[in-house]
């Protein structure tokens, strides 16, 4: 035991350990600089269509046309500006639905864990019962309940995943409430809801932050599956998984149409889970 | 106390169990739009509406509909797809076997991979080896089995076609078998056609769902691994002139196993959960897929029965392996 979580981590903390920490972060930066200054970065109109200029191939590749980068969809969309413009679907998703997940789900663990008897068991149960749940089954069939839109997919992410929230902060609110420090702020007068918020939050704080980070990976690829089986956005707008599911329906006609929403959405999953798992681990006294 | 624990199990199982019937039999009926209307051609009359409209029992109350179709799950009837016009249950018979040998694969893939790193990350701890399948692992990790089988599907259907990227099995193949386990019966036959033409065509699904998987497992299990080798009895069968690799695997592995076991039982679950989509990417015939359409067809008593069987499915394996890990740890067995 020793050996493995003392000396390592700290040992590689000088080198790579700034790289996992700086180059998630350089793309998200990219990402968001990206959907911001959409209008000015893409080349053409991400909804134009023309059909003389379909399923052009990426500019390392003979026939192709000059300002079409990454080449064109079978409607002759060009797909640099579609993923550019994708990236501000997938980040109103990502940080909304997350925080919304968030929220509820840290409330209630809060509640579970500090008040404890009935409230722990109603929660409790609740999750259990949400845990049985095929993940992505649930998600579709939400959406599929509550209509597609933006709205939808983001109250559908928040309606399941609050559960990895409540689980864990559950578990450490149990731990705090243990502690005398929670003890004493009751003996100097402060009621229970007050000490729950000014002298327990702040210490699960740290778990809460990791959490939403890995949260935010998760719900770019739940609305990256939504639009892959056509039930996100309307299917005008431009969103990653939209994008994957036409190139993998014209894969041997245009597999560019797949690769290059394939590797945004796959570096802006790993960037959030790298700098989930980095700050879960900088915050655990036990994994450091 | 062993008796009282299993007991108290299987309640709360149940009250899971009913809890979950009626989320999804709540959700369905506040879908909006009319199922009925969808079915019926164009030209269809107030009345055609609603004699199917009673046929289906949507014209009773809520809590009615509920008493009705409860008792008939209760009985293994879960009505009729409206869409395919067929018993729910023989629809969702049909098509579980295609999920539930993907998920197999899927499982033994996964435990043969992670087992095989973890024991080579045990076997050259402290070396550049180990950090370097510690940092493939973590990353690994990190992506979703939707992800892997898109790049997959890029890789082995684009770059270089050796596997086929849609359906179950070779369509061209004539298979007269009289069960779905196209795998299991084509080997009790004979048939290695099938069989070959089925395993190629599950290869990839089955490597998406199992990678995340393998890496969990991998890292688990050396942990341990490393634990375990620290302890006398190791150093006593090194001592007696076992290789370090002989120690590993006639030694550390049966003590350091369990903490995995617990791991792969539970992790199991969310695997199949992840055919879901995994089927939809490679057009696989399985329950997942089927899922997926009834969802878009709006064919509410079909949805209905696959997301209870999914559930149920969740719930026992969460029991068997809640249970099989009292029954394997002396600690919880005499608390």
């Amino acid at each position: 035991m020793a050996d493995t979580t003392t000396s390592a981590p700290r040992a590689r903390r000088i080198g790579p350990v700034n790289l996992r920490l700086w180059l998630p972060l350089l793309w998200i930066a990219l990402v968001i600089a990206a959907a911001i200054f959409a209008p000015l970065l893409a080349p053409h109109d991400p909804l134009e269509q023309d059909l003389m200029l379909e399923r052009l191939p990426p500019w390392f590749i003979a026939g192709s046309e000059p300002g079409y980068w990454l080449g064109t969809d079978s409607l002759g969309r060009d797909v640099l500006s579609r993923m550019i413009y994708g990236a501000r679907i997938a980040l109103i998703v990502s940080f909304t639905a997350a925080l919304a997940a968030c929220v509820v789900g840290t409330a209630m663990g809060l509640i579970a864990g500090f008040y404890g008897g009935w409230w722990d068991r109603v929660i409790s149960r609740l999750v259990d019962i949400w845990m049985a749940f095929p993940p992505v089954l649930f998600a579709v069939l939400l959406v599929a309940v509550l209509g597609t839109g933006l709205g939808s997919v983001i109250l559908a992410i928040a309606v399941i995943d609050w559960t990895r929230f409540a689980r864990v902060i559950r578990a450490e609110t149990m731990v705090q409430a243990r502690m005398d420090y929670v003890d004493s702020a009751r003996i100097g007068g402060a009621r229970r809801m007050t000490a729950l918020i000014s002298e327990i939050l702040p210490n699960i704080l740290p778990s809460v932050i990791a959490l939403l980070t890995l949260e935010m990976g998760i719900a770019v690829i739940v609305e990256a599956i939504l639009s892959f089986v056509n039930l996100s956005i309307s299917s005008d707008d431009p969103t990653w998984g939209a994008m994957i599911a036409e190139g993998r329906g014209a894969i041997h006609f245009a597999w560019w149409v797949l690769l290059f929403p394939l590797i945004s959405l796959f570096l802006t999953v790993l960037s959030f889970s790298t700098l989930g798992e980095g700050l879960k681990r900088h915050f655990d006294p036990v994994l450091q | 106390m062993l008796l009282k624990t299993v007991l108290t199990r299987l309640a709360t199982t149940l009250v899971t169990l009913f809890g979950v019937a009626v989320v999804v039999f709540t959700l369905v009926r506040v879908a909006p739009g009319n199922p009925i209307a969808m079915m019926l051609p164009p030209g269809a009359t107030e009345e055609d509406i609603a004699n199917l409209t009673r046929l289906y029992g949507f014209d009773k109350s809520l809590p009615e509909q509920f008493a009705i179709w409860l008792s008939g799950v209760v009985q293994g009837d879960f009505g009729t797809s409206i869409t395919l016009r067929q018993p729910v249950m023989e629809l969702v018979l049909g098509r579980l076997p295609a999920t539930l040998e993907l998920s197999i694969m899927a499982l033994v893939i996964a435990v043969t991979l992670g087992g095989l790193v973890a024991v080579i990350g045990a076997r050259k701890r402290g070396t550049g080896t180990e950090v370097g399948l510690d940092l493939t692992n973590g990353a690994v990790l990190s992506v979703p089995d939707f992800l892997w089988g898109l790049i997959f599907v890029l890789l082995f259907g684009v770059l270089w076609p050796v596997l086929s990227i849609s359906g179950r099995v070779d369509p061209r193949l004539d298979i007269d078998f009289t069960s779905n386990f196209y795998v299991i019966e084509g080997l009790l036959r004979g048939r290695f056609d099938v069989v070959g033409s089925t395993l190629s065509h599950m290869l990839m699904p089955a490597m998406s769902l199992a990678l995340p998987l393998a890496a969990m497992i991998a890292q688990l299990l050396k942990q341990s691994l490393k634990e375990v080798l620290h302890l006398d009895y190791t150093t006593l069968a090194r001592v007696r002139g076992f290789s370090e690799t002989a120690v590993i695997l006639r030694e550390a592995l049966r003590n350091a196993a369990l903490p995995t076991l617990t791991l792969v039982g539970v992790q199991f679950t969310f695997l199949i959960g992840g055919t879901v989509i995994v089927e939809r990417i490679f057009a696989y015939e399985g329950l997942g897929n089927m899922a997926i359409d009834a969802v878009i067809n709006r064919d509410l008593p079909l949805i209905q029965g696959i997301v209870i069987l999914f559930a149920a499915l969740f719930i026992v394996i969460n029991l068997l392996v809640d249970l099989s890990y009292t029954l394997l740890n002396p600690r919880l067995r005499h608390g």
